[in-house]
């Protein structure tokens, strides 16, 4: 059961092969013995899911169904869910139990979908090989010293391992497209502005989208059709019409013009990563697209100028983390500079604290113009290489990580090696394009993500080419071993 | 850019965080490298650019004035560490 996809499962309790909390109890019961190995959920909802797929076993009996009526899910531990623990992978949240639902939350709820839990994640989003989380390192269920990438390792490690069909993620730098490609599925980060924001925990509210992680593009439509919602409680949420994204799935790509940057093809990509990606985007040829050389020639400029502005951003969204309202506090405060002082030092761990006080000196009176100002001027012009891109071509495709799954520990000490993970995925959140990672290749027994990046609010065409793609290929299908 | 201890302390109270005296070093070390990662920034020429807060520079949206939300006082302040008659207890502040 846990190798169908949402889009069989869905099938599968319409007709009546199996009931929901079959379905629900089969997950649960593979989460209870194999996530100690891999550790990608930080809480896990047995009575809540069990709940939620009676009363959805109901629906269906009654004719009262949609697609997502009792398939089982998982939401990473960034979108508050009401009455059950969200920490944000982080001691600061610990004992942080929401009393409402994020809008992604409540949109799945409508639905009647099941979730089995939250899953880890990089503290509050900052990370990219889920090694920073106060629930303990994630590990790829591709190999027991690997990272699974991140900030969302917790989602793409649970659903490569079949511990859920799929999980929502969200991406500020990559951390939806980057464990994608790490742990061989699927992932698509929105257009800014598709997904409300509301009760998912900011991290940098120019770049924050949340998205969905599952194992084929079918799969991440069905997802992509529930988390997008025009919501009035996100003023940066963008008005606009939600198509049916599974509608447009089986266009051809005949004739499609997609642009190859060069700049994402230089020597800091692997050769055999190259070699792969080289091979599927042949794929993509034979399938009809026309493929063109295009350049974004600021490329190299958005990991510097992601490293002020995040950071920028965050220091102010975790300003709101004072031990006051919610959250840890420490003990015996013996003034309010002593509670604010103990409770975000006790609380946060060393890389939050680290971009915490880079985001405050880059704002800082005298530092401003020279570093966040400055940084914003480098997102328009990056901005404008994708504008003058698309003049020419309707998508682009590239790598989306340097290489496959590394080591636990392998960065060393300076925290700039781990950034440089984010070179080819960065660039799509400055701009606020949408942007998706599919299993392309493998190299030395490891998946490796191919990216493809669309106009804003093209969601469907990337969803489209995707599923070409796997129609045609079948990366998607390789699973970890001992995970099928 | 070089950031030293002194820059560490003052950017640790601005942040309202702890740095310890035997961290202090580390600190500063990590930020330089950081910051020395950004400094390419300044080789680039961005005159009359016009700096991009907002990926599709979209402004603040306006709703009429008028009340939409209930009162969820007793919700939100049932996760609070402290508080009383409604309101939130902290060490005190006025002498």
């Amino acid at each position: 059961m846990h190798n169908k996809t949402v889009a069989e499962l869905s099938k599968g309790l319409a007709a009546g092969e199996f009931s929901s909390v079959e379905l629900t109890q089969h997950f649960l019961t593979r989460i209870a013995e194999q996530d100690t190995k891999i550790n990608s959920f930080i809480t896990v909802c047995e009575d809540d899911a069990l709940t939620e797929a009676k009363a959805a076993d109901e629906k269906i009996s009654a004719g009262n169904a949609t697609p997502w009526t009792g398939v089982p899910f998982a939401h990473k531990d960034i979108f508050c869910t009401q009455g059950v623990k969200t920490s944000c992978g982080s001691k600061m949240l610990d004992n942080f139990i929401p009393p409402y639902d994020a809008t992604v939350t409540s949109n799945f709820k409508q639905q009647g979908a099941v979730c089995l839990g939250k899953t880890n994640m990089d503290e509050f989003a900052m990370g990219s090989s889920n090694e920073s989380s106060y629930y303990g390192r994630v590990t790829n269920p591709w190999g027991e010293n690997l990272v699974p990438g991140g900030s969302s390792g917790g989602s793409a490690a649970a659903v490569a391992a079949r511990l859920t069909p799929a999980a929502t993620a969200t991406d500020t730098g990559g951390s939806i497209r980057q464990p994608s490609s790490l742990c061989g599925v699927t992932g698509l980060k929105p257009t800014y502005g598709r997904v409300s924001r509301y009760g998912m925990i900011a991290f940098a509210s120019s770049l924050d989208q949340g998205g969905p992680i599952a194992r084929t593009a079918e799969d991440a439509a069905m997802m992509l059709n529930v988390m997008a919602s025009y919501d009035k409680r996100d003023s940066t949420c963008i008005e606009r019409e939600v198509p049916d994204y599974t509608a447009t799935l089986n266009k051809s790509i005949e004739g499609l013009n997609i642009g190859l940057p060069k700049e994402f093809f230089s020597d800091q990509l692997d050769a055999k990563m190259q070699q792969q990606v080289q091979n599927a985007i042949n794929e993509l040829e034979k399938l009809g697209a026309n493929i063109k050389e295009i350049s974004l020639p600021h490329t190299e400029l958005s990991v510097p100028a992601y490293y002020i502005i995040a950071p920028a951003e965050c220091s102010a969204n975790l300003s709101r983390f004072d031990g006051v309202r919610y959250g840890h506090r420490c003990d015996n405060p013996k003034d309010l500079e002593d509670l604010y002082m103990r409770s975000r030092t006790e609380g946060f761990g060393e890389e939050v604290k680290r971009r915490i006080m880079v985001g405050a000196y880059a704002l800082s009176a005298g530092f401003y113009d020279a570093y966040y100002r400055k940084a914003q001027q480098v997102r328009r012009l990056i901005k404008n290489d994708f504008t003058n891109a698309f003049e020419n071509v309707d998508l682009i495709v590239g790598p989306t990580t340097p290489s496959p799954a590394f080591g636990f520990n392998s960065k060393g000490d300076d925290p700039t090696a781990m950034y440089l993970e984010d070179i080819f995925t960065i660039s799509t959140n400055l701009a606020g394009l949408p942007g998706m990672s599919i299993p392309g290749g493998m190299v030395d027994g490891l998946p490796v993500g191919l990216q493809l990046i669309g106009n804003y609010f093209d969601e469907a065409r990337l969803l489209n080419v995707s599923h070409q793609f796997q129609q045609a290929t079948d990366w998607h299908n390789k699973a970890p071993k001992n995970c099928l | 850019m070089s950031i030293q201890r002194e820059d560490v302390e003052k950017i640790a109270r601005l942040a309202k965080l702890q740095v310890n005296e035997e961290q202090l070093e580390t600190v500063a070390n990590e930020l330089s490298n950081i910051l020395g990662l950004v400094d390419q920034l300044q080789a680039v020429n961005t005159d009359d650019i016009e700096p991009m807060a907002h990926p599709t520079d979209a402004v603040q949206t306006l709703r009429a004035d008028q009340v939409t939300e209930t009162d969820n006082r007793e919700a939100f302040q049932k996760i609070a560490p402290a508080t009383e008659n409604g309101l939130y207890l902290v060490p005190k502040v006025i002498e």
